[in-house]
């Protein structure tokens, strides 16, 4: 009757109870969310163009994130540094596109996958050999960057919001809006979507794969960057970080590989259901419950939509 | 199969076997080639991956007092010192990979540097006749050198710091007593070095009457922490205890500013260094354990400047020589060169082996004469391992944060021996007893210790 009662009730007493600690929590899932949607983002970007799982997105993340302090830190001004970053991605793109994707097309999916495992692992070689193993500082300040809190005081208690985190917000919130805009309203967009249809058709029409699967690593490249900056601006730029970005597998279950409205839907869900679960649930086991809970939320909705919230219901002819 | 394909596959198998015969014979070339130039001393190290943060000052303090040694004295006793860097990645399995590669190059000792990595090869220390050195980590019931003769542990186990940052606690409430009805909050790595005070730490909770709340802390969300410090901001435990390593400290430090839990406060076992706390807005004031100096203002750290550093033979930057952690790896090495220098005292040979080295930790005995003899008078307390006792169980002082750097604030404190060794005899005796055929000890006790 206890754990009943401590399962079912005691919760949404305690919301009751403690307002502001619901509103904190929501708040707290929602940045969580939005960057977890950032990284499911990048990897749907690449799955659309190319079929391929990228596995690598997430050291993608570390790897822009140290390239863009690893340059301030070799004296090049923050900004510049930041361009630098962004060559560097660029440069990336084109590389994994040369040297892998080109030569590996019409390769069964498994063989492309396999690929990118390739890819982090040079990524992570080659990010230790020139910036070193150890932590770095995000130069929050030096790319004017908010730093401190907003607090409210409200519902009997205060609610506190990192400026950074709202910088977070409304970064993510621009970028979205410039990805919507450039994949729906441009050429190249358009192009894209084609390609994510139907290779063989797009090529028909004179569309070059090679060239929309550079743009599609580099736009997944600038992706990282940003999640990089404001993760590392939370934390700091180590390592560790791409394990976070596993994060984002229970965002794509949920959302859909091919859905970027579903990245975004799905990132706050799992975001937002897992800082819930956390707080008002985990203490029945001990706590720790946040690192399988959003696995479980994703299997969840897999059993009544298994093509995910936003992803495409493929119906095959046999 | 064609005789054309009889063939190559003939010189195939031929050529691997010679390539096999070859390379067997360079390994052990090597093998007699380290044994000849000197000890063998492996040091597993992280200096990538999520720890990579708290693994490479460790590291290059390690690597660099005994390369010291070398470049000032030419070794311990007129041998050399061949070291080998594996790296580990804090990983448990590559640390065992790390071990099988180095087991034949007949190491006086190994040092983990995990204590994933550490208890697995607790059973095999005695077999392979290699002493492990877990200094300050991995299982605290290893201090007991009458079940545990192989392990060594010094100078505090993980139950003892527990015992410290609790009576430092009650020290603040004006008695341990005054512990009684308050809440202790953990917030702790959720690995093997995290788990291991906890059982002390329950039995610690029923006996001073205060509450125990747990947060524990994945390890792929170490830089994801916020669900924890709203849990402690609701919970509002008068203390928080903090077992943290890697990316997890700094976190831990913003995440705790950020719901502005009162830095003085929040209580810190000895890993957390410098880079995980500078330019953090709200940190100052927070506290932590610890038992040696920081800085460079010591013969020895002098020494290392001199003969290592300014030689480009360090592989750190010369402003983290003599940071916290940095010193933490002198430290480390300070009872590896003891070891085996003891080693060759006792048993009069320059070249030791496992053996020897673990007599010779048997008979550490730094006082006041020896650390000043070594270069490091006022750098750390005195430390005397027995036979029996593989740690030490020393006192050490708290630290604390000013917003630039630490600051000594206590006295040396004690661990608090009469909770600690019951539960540490207990747990050693429970260990010996759920490894069926736990050997019982047989190698003989010197006089001295």
């Amino acid at each position: 009757m206890n754990l009943l009662y401590a399962l079912f009730v005691d919760p949404w007493v305690q919301m009751g109870q403690a307002p502001d600690l619901l509103v904190q929590t929501l708040w707290e899932g929602l940045v969580s969310g939005v960057l977890y949607a950032l990284i499911a983002l990048g990897f749907v970007l690449i799955f659309k163009a190319s079929g391929v799982f990228n596995f690598a997105q997430g050291i993608m993340v570390v790897f822009a994130a140290l390239t863009l302090v690893g340059f301030y830190e070799m004296g090049v001004p923050a900004f510049l540094a930041l361009a630098l970053a962004v060559g560097v991605m660029f440069l990336l793109a084109v590389t994994v596109e040369r040297v892998v994707l080109r030569p590996l097309v019409n390769q069964p999916d498994i063989i492309l996958f396999m690929a990118t495992f390739g890819i982090t692992y040079v990524l992570i070689g080659l990010g230790e050999l020139i910036f070193g193993g150890n932590p770095k500082r995000m130069i929050t300040e030096q790319l004017y960057l908010p730093k401190g809190a907003v607090e409210f005081k409200i519902l009997g208690g205060f609610v506190s919001l990192q400026k950074i985190d709202i910088a977070a917000a409304i970064i993510a919130a621009i970028m979205i809006a410039v990805l919507a805009f450039f994949f729906q309203k441009t050429r190249i967009g358009r192009a894209l979507r084609a390609v994510a249809d139907s290779h063989k058709a797009a090529l028909s029409v004179g569309i070059s794969l090679n060239q929309i699967w550079a743009i599609v690593w580099f736009t997944a490249g600038i992706v990282a960057l940003v999640t990089g900056i404001m993760w590392g601006a939370r934390s700091e730029v180590s390592f560790a970080l791409q394990v976070i970005a596993l994060k984002a597998l229970p965002v794509l279950i949920l959302g859909g590989f091919t859905s970027v409205p579903g990245a975004i839907v799905g990132g706050l869900i799992i975001g937002i259901g897992e800082k819930l679960g956390e707080f008002y649930w985990g203490p029945l086991v001990g706590g720790g419950i946040e690192s399988w809970l959003a696995y479980f939320i994703a299997l969840a909705f897999l059993l009544f939509r298994p093509q995910g919230l936003f992803g495409e219901k493929i119906i095959e002819r046999i | 199969m064609t005789k054309r394909k009889t063939g190559t596959a003939r010189r195939a198998l031929a050529a691997a076997a010679l390539f096999g015969a070859a390379a067997l014979g360079l390994a052990s070339t090597a093998r007699e080639a380290a044994a000849q130039e000197g000890v063998y001393v492996p040091l597993f190290t992280y200096r990538t991956g999520p720890f990579a943060g708290s693994g490479i000052p460790i590291a290059d303090g390690m690597r660099d007092y005994l390369t010291m040694l070398n470049e000032r004295d030419g070794g311990i006793g007129g041998v050399k010192i061949v070291l080998d860097e594996c790296e580990t990645g804090y990983d448990t399995k590559k640390g065992l990979e790390c071990y099988d590669a180095v087991k034949g190059k007949k190491p006086v000792i190994v040092n983990p540097w995990s204590t994933g990595i550490t208890l697995p090869l607790i059973p095999k220390a005695s077999v392979d006749k290699i002493p492990i050195l877990s200094m300050a980590y991995g299982l605290s019931a290893s201090a007991r050198g009458d079940i545990f003769p192989w392990v060594f542990n010094p100078p505090d186990t993980y139950w003892d710091g527990l015992g410290i940052i609790l009576r430092y606690i009650g020290q603040q409430e004006g008695g341990i007593e005054k512990l009684k009805g308050k809440k202790i909050g953990y917030i702790y790595f959720d690995g093997g070095f995290g788990k291991e005070p906890i059982p002390l730490f329950e039995q610690m909770a029923k006996d001073f009457g205060f509450e125990l709340k747990l947060y524990p802390v994945a390890p792929g969300d170490m830089q994801n922490q916020s669900s924890q410090w709203l849990s402690v901001r609701r919970d509002r435990p008068e203390y928080m205890v903090m077992y943290g390593w890697g990316a997890m400290n700094p976190t831990a430090i913003k995440e705790a500013a950020k719901i502005n839990y009162p830095m003085e406060k929040f209580v810190s076992i000895w890993w957390p260094g410098e880079d995980d706390i500078r330019g953090t807005d709200g940190a100052k004031g927070f506290k932590m354990i610890n038992w040696h100096g920081i800085g460079t203002d010591f013969p020895a750290l002098k020494d290392i400047q001199k003969h290592v550093v300014d030689k480009g033979l360090s592989k750190a930057n010369k402003d983290k020589v003599g940071e916290l952690l940095y010193n933490r790896g002198v430290y480390n090495s300070l009872l590896i060169a003891e070891g085996i220098a003891q080693a060759q005292k006792i048993t009069g040979k320059k070249m030791v082996d496992g053996a020897d080295v673990r007599r010779g930790l048997e008979n550490i005995n730094l006082d006041e004469a020896r650390l000043k003899e070594l270069g490091l008078a006022g750098f750390t307390g005195t430390l005397k391992l027995t036979c029996d006792n593989h740690n030490g169980h020393r006192s050490a002082f708290i630290q604390q944060w000013d917003g630039a750097k630490w600051v000594k604030i206590s006295d040396p404190i004690e661990p608090m021996a009469d909770k600690v060794k019951p539960a540490l005899d207990a747990a050693a005796q429970d260990y010996a007893e759920k490894n069926a055929g736990w050997p019982k000890r047989t190698e003989p006790c010197d006089k001295a210790s």
